[in-house]
């Protein structure tokens, strides 16, 4: 059995005096990428934003290698090796490309991974670095925002709706540049409205409904109608 | 011949304005701030120079080297233990906090240096000019002009070419996403205003060798960096720099006019300013 790398035991998050997530459980195991599906408003990305300290939570709610993270704010998770890859993109305007990056790998963290390494991964950015973040392209923007998260050398790595808005052959070339990401003991957590593309990229899947875990299981061994019974709620 | 004069002494005293302006519109830049006790700060700085200058017995420029850093370490306490608490979705904050923090600065001024005007002695240099062929230009406007330059030049470097800079530029962005990239935007913003009170502490010696001050003047120190950061446009430092000489010339060109007319001539060009371009005449290109 890998040991757990993160570990998430009865997680509820408020926005004011609405409840988006109730008393969730849910671990992710060391190297490997786990998927989390669910409608539109089930809680997914209120759960990256739990983790990755945007929201603060009960410090024993969340803990990351054994030690107690729910408190931390964003910057203290950033420092322990935890990355997102926000819903969006959300890259610095005011920066050019490579800036995104720089600041990406400030949190200073040794690794694998450097400017010369993303460049590799994502040729385009090289030649396109002077420029302004906000004059990529989507799917650009995208290779920015993953190298951006890359840059820290993070032991986690959170992806959220990587595919969003983005044309199919940019998603399909997203995906494919995934298990050089993830290949080197990486581990992931990608959140995806493509149930088709989450269960064939990872080794375990949840799906949300309603802040609750609907279902959780073997990507490979979930069956269509359990997915439809867990994502939509209906018997 | 005595218009020439006027511009050139406006273009010089722009360079003070400028100077008023640059922390004022770091400010707002970096955290979205209006910092209403910024003439106050202004002038705190001025007496901590009378303070340094009388004490130590040194040059009011030599006395920057101590009353920049006290002023910096000043804005990073002020920055993490009392504005960053006023920070949020509500404008309002802040606002009502630093109006406050201008009664509290001018009220403890008042106690400690009572309203006696002051001033700080800057020796031969206040006096000291230069031939220009049929004009006579003070050294001291000269040096104030040249020192604004380049501060502004410092801190556009310091924006677009440094980590510290960088981090700046970020947190202006999106402080969600900076937090996530390892800022504490806490600590980010302790920087920027620290930053800020050092550019105030030069502003703030250079007003005290030019003029005499007392604990009131912060209030229309802080109009004037106000209508240098406006009428160049908001976020853009040389713009600001040249919002600050056009508001000097406005004023100079005014009381040659009149004597009576300087600060409502430099009003006049800013409300004009004002109406034809609202966004001021740089705005900030947005990428």
């Amino acid at each position: 059995m890998p040991e757990p790398i993160l570990n998430i035991s009865k997680l509820e998050a408020f926005y004011g005096d609405f409840q988006a997530l109730y008393g969730l459980d849910l671990t992710v195991d060391e190297g490997e990428v786990l998927a989390i599906i669910g409608a539109n408003g089930a809680g997914k990305t209120t759960l990256l934003r739990s983790i990755a300290g945007l929201m603060r939570n009960g410090p024993d709610q969340i803990r990351y290698r054994n030690q107690p993270i729910g408190a931390l704010r964003a910057d203290q998770v950033a420092a322990r090796g935890l990355a997102l890859v926000p819903e969006g993109r959300q890259l610095f305007p005011s920066l050019s490309v490579e800036e995104n990056l720089i600041i990406g790998g400030r949190v200073g963290r040794k690794g694998p991974w450097s400017l010369s390494k993303v460049y590799e991964l994502f040729p385009i950015l090289d030649e396109r670095k002077h420029q302004a973040s906000t004059s990529l392209s989507g799917g650009q923007q995208q290779m920015v925002a993953i190298g951006r998260a890359l840059m820290s050398n993070p032991d986690l790595i959170l992806f959220d709706e990587i595919s969003l808005g983005l044309a199919p052959i940019i998603i399909k070339d997203i995906y494919d540049a995934l298990p050089g990401i993830v290949g080197g003991g990486m581990s992931a957590v990608i959140v995806e409205q493509d149930v088709t593309k989450a269960l064939a990229v990872s080794s375990r899947v949840y799906c949300l409904q309603d802040g609750r875990v609907s279902l959780e299981g073997a990507s490979s061994t979930v069956s269509r109608e359990d997915i439809s019974r867990a994502y939509f709620g209906i018997e | 011949m005595e218009w020439i004069n006027a511009i050139l002494q406006g273009t010089l005293l722009g360079g003070l304005y400028a100077l008023f302006a640059a922390g004022l519109s770091l400010i707002f830049g970096v955290m979205r701030l209006v910092n209403i006790a910024h003439g106050d700060l202004i002038v705190l700085a001025a007496y901590l120079g009378l303070t340094t200058t009388v004490m130590l017995g040194l040059h009011p420029l030599v006395a920057l080297i101590v009353v920049v850093p006290a002023m910096a370490g000043i804005g990073y306490v002020l920055q993490r233990a009392v504005l960053n608490q006023t920070l949020g979705d509500d404008i309002l904050p802040p606002l009502l906090v630093t109006f406050g923090l201008s009664v509290i600065i001018q009220n403890a001024l008042l106690e400690g240096y009572s309203a006696d005007p002051q001033k700080l002695d800057a020796g031969a240099l206040e006096t000291a000019s230069i031939a220009l062929g049929p004009l006579a230009v003070g050294v001291l406007p000269l040096l104030t002009f040249a020192i604004a330059v380049a501060v502004v030049a410092g801190l556009q470097w310091t924006f677009y070419r440094t980590a510290l800079g960088r981090a700046f530029r970020a947190v202006s962005d999106n402080q969600d996403i900076a937090q996530l990239m390892g800022l504490n935007k806490r600590h980010v913003f302790g920087q920027a205003m620290a930053l800020a009170l050092a550019v105030t502490a030069v502003a703030g010696l250079l007003l005290g060798i030019r003029t005499s001050f007392d604990p009131s003047i912060g209030g229309g120190r802080l109009i004037f960096g106000f209508e240098a950061v406006i009428i160049g446009g908001l976020g853009n430092l040389w713009g600001t720099l040249a919002g600050g000489i056009i508001l000097g010339v406005a004023q100079t060109l005014g009381a040659a006019i009149n004597p009576g007319w300087q600060l409502l001539a430099g009003h006049l060009a800013f409300l004009i300013v004002l109406a034809v371009r609202p966004n001021g005449l740089f705005p900030r290109i947005s990428g």
